[in-house]
């Protein structure tokens, strides 16, 4: 039995702006169970006494002081904009048409 | 603002109460006042130029690395303290990742399922002294968004929007969300109790200095989720009222104004009643405050959050505080503000009334100030109870966002108690202040508002009266003294106002009676 359905990896494509056709899903779907089986493998191998990790080094608390450093100008901040307009940055509409 | 929203159906405020239970949990979200942002030394400074305040790491370009700033995780720690929460001896930052162009990062760094601060307590008074326990759930670190106006389409909003334009200069300011647990059992008064609620947030994190809690700037932002069950108790808080599962609730956003959070609460309730009397079904949404009409209209359907893919920010380290800072950190908490209150009402000498309504007012702080700069309390009260207040209502602003500061009121008193000025004279010195023609000494110059002191002109405008109204005057010499107030009244116009009444009714009386 597969891992991941199609309506789940519709719904991931969805969530991450990515337009696929109904061929895209099937394969994305076969694809996607053999990269989910490979970390169920991990995850066998990894006992109750093996703690989850998210950062690999034994640190904590590393902060900085509230000090000001030089930012960017805004030209220089919106050098690499594609569009820009009143010194901001110029993004495609935000919510499709109803 | 764009236009306004058209309102729903909505039901009789006491009918949807007589039927339904209001359920409340309310998120504010508040700024620190930090020099720099969250995760990088940017300048925080409201209103600088679009885009002048970002870096690499607030932009999220490739490579750059945030790190926490001390002074926004020392504000998280208090606020927790000050609302009584546990401090986590362990936690770490998130990502939330969301496609929207407020953060150029495609995600923000917030924390998720390990806040700084959880499970605490804020008791909050009510208008009639009463006090109501909101249970908190959680305080978290994240950071800003950028702020985002919209071109095209009729009104200048989203929808119908043909492209954005952003401004990332808010994004990665310090940002600390304060969730409440569910508020169950305030019944009729819910609407009450969300203003009261954010009213003493406010006040506390104004005493601890970490915020500048200006709403209309948005420092502080409130958002509302209010969800109706149905009423089977006359008492909310009994055992079979609480039993009663939760409804489906809608979340009312950027409530921007303590009179709002208490109006929009109250709009939901008549208007999710009306559905729920109908028969139809509220829908889980976020929802948008119209200020200028009163009511809320629907907005995106809520993502769940699994589809923000949380997980742990591999970029920052996790925060383990040290349990001896914490103490130390505790040590630093103000006076909490109900203690506050009770101490500052026995020294101004004011009534539990009086108190109750400056409290209510949002006046404690500026006549507290008012006081320290050198006015008696009695007229700090007067000042911000009555012209002030008004001046505020009637240009829809907070008492602290009214252009004139406690010190300009002292100055203006201290003008009042030299004799310079009368009460009518200070009031057009207040419009002066309120339109930036300088402080209350300035004002008088320019708008030349000083009282004539000097009796020489006086008597002039005291005999002419005396010689144009000479019935009036045969009356006052025959006895009747009450008729000497229409001579004041003429010698004051021939004055223009700028004159001592009490001193003219005292030439007056010279003239007229032996």
């Amino acid at each position: 039995m597969s891992a991941i359905s199609r309506e789940e990896v519709s719904h991931l494509a969805m969530l991450a702006r990515i337009d696929l056709t109904p061929d895209e899903l099937d394969r994305m779907a076969g694809q996607l169970d053999v990269i989910l089986d490979a970390v169920a493998t991990v995850r066998e191998v990894a006992g109750d006494d093996v703690p989850a990790t998210s950062h690999p080094m034994p640190l904590t608390n590393v902060t900085r002081p509230d000090e000001v450093r030089p930012s960017l100008t805004p030209e220089q901040a919106l050098s690499g904009a594609p569009e820009s307009e009143q010194q901001r940055f110029r993004v495609p509409r935000i919510l499709e048409e109803d | 603002m764009g236009a306004s929203g058209t309102g729903e159906t909505v039901l009789a405020y006491d009918e949807a109460m007589a039927a339904y239970d209001p359920v409340m949990g309310l998120e504010v979200h508040v700024e620190l006042n930090t020099a720099t942002k969250m995760f990088c030394g940017c300048p925080t400074t409201f209103g600088a130029e679009p885009n002048s305040q970002v870096c690499p790491v607030c932009l999220g370009l490739p490579g750059a690395l945030p790190v926490l700033n001390a002074k926004g995780l020392e504000g998280a720690v208090r606020i927790g303290l000050a609302l009584n929460c546990t401090i986590a001896s362990w936690c770490r930052f998130a990502r939330k990742n969301y496609f929207y162009p407020d953060m150029p990062k495609n995600f923000q760094t917030s924390q998720y399922d390990e806040p700084i601060a959880f499970d605490g307590h804020l008791d909050v008074e009510l208008d009639d002294g009463t006090t109501f326990r909101v249970e908190i759930e959680r305080a978290h670190m994240e950071e800003d968004t950028g702020k985002s106006s919209h071109v095209g389409g009729a009104t200048g909003r989203i929808h119908g929007a043909e492209y954005s334009l952003v401004d990332y200069n808010r994004a990665g300011i310090p940002l600390i969300e304060i969730v409440t647990k569910p508020l169950v059992g305030a019944g009729d008064r819910a609407p009450e109790v969300a203003r009261a609620y954010v009213s003493a947030l406010r006040d506390l994190l104004r005493a601890l200095g970490v915020s500048d809690v200006k709403m209309e700037q948005g420092s502080l932002r409130c958002d509302a989720n209010v969800s109706l069950r149905k009423r089977v108790s006359d008492d909310a808080t009994s055992s079979e009222q609480k039993a009663v599962p939760f409804g489906i609730r809608s979340e009312t956003k950027n409530v921007n104004s303590l009179r709002s959070i208490e109006r929009a609460v109250r709009y939901e309730i008549t208007r999710q009643a009306a559905r729920l009397a109908a028969g139809r079904r509220v829908v889980q949404e976020t929802r948008h405050w119209h200020e200028d009409t009163g009511v809320t209209t629907a907005g995106r359907e809520k993502s769940d959050a699994e589809d923000y893919r949380y997980f742990p920010e591999p970029d920052l380290v996790p925060i383990a505080p040290e349990a001896a800072w914490v103490e130390q950190l505790r040590t630093t908490l103000p006076e909490p503000p109900a203690q506050r209150r009770r101490r500052l009402q026995t020294e101004w000498g004011f009534g539990d009334l009086e108190m109750r309504d400056v409290v209510n007012a949002g006046a404690t702080e500026a006549i507290e100030a008012t006081v320290v700069a050198g006015a008696s309390p009695a007229t700090a009260r007067k000042w911000w109870m009555g012209e002030l207040a008004r001046q505020a209502n009637t240009r829809g602003l907070e008492l602290s966002a009214l252009a004139i500061t406690p010190a300009q009121v002292a100055e203006l008193q201290a003008l009042v108690d030299a004799g310079t000025l009368n009460d009518a004279l200070a009031r057009q010195v207040v419009e002066g202040v309120l339109a930036g023609e300088g402080g209350p000494a300035e004002v008088v110059a320019a708008r030349g508002l000083e009282l004539v002191s000097d009796d020489g002109p006086l008597i002039d405008a005291v005999e002419a009266a005396i010689a144009a109204h000479a019935d009036v005057a045969d009356k006052v010499r025959g006895g009747k003294v009450a008729a000497v107030g229409a001579l004041v009244g003429a010698v004051m116009k021939q004055m223009r106002g700028k004159a001592d009444a009490a001193r003219v009714r005292e030439l007056l009386m010279e003239r007229l009676t032996p």
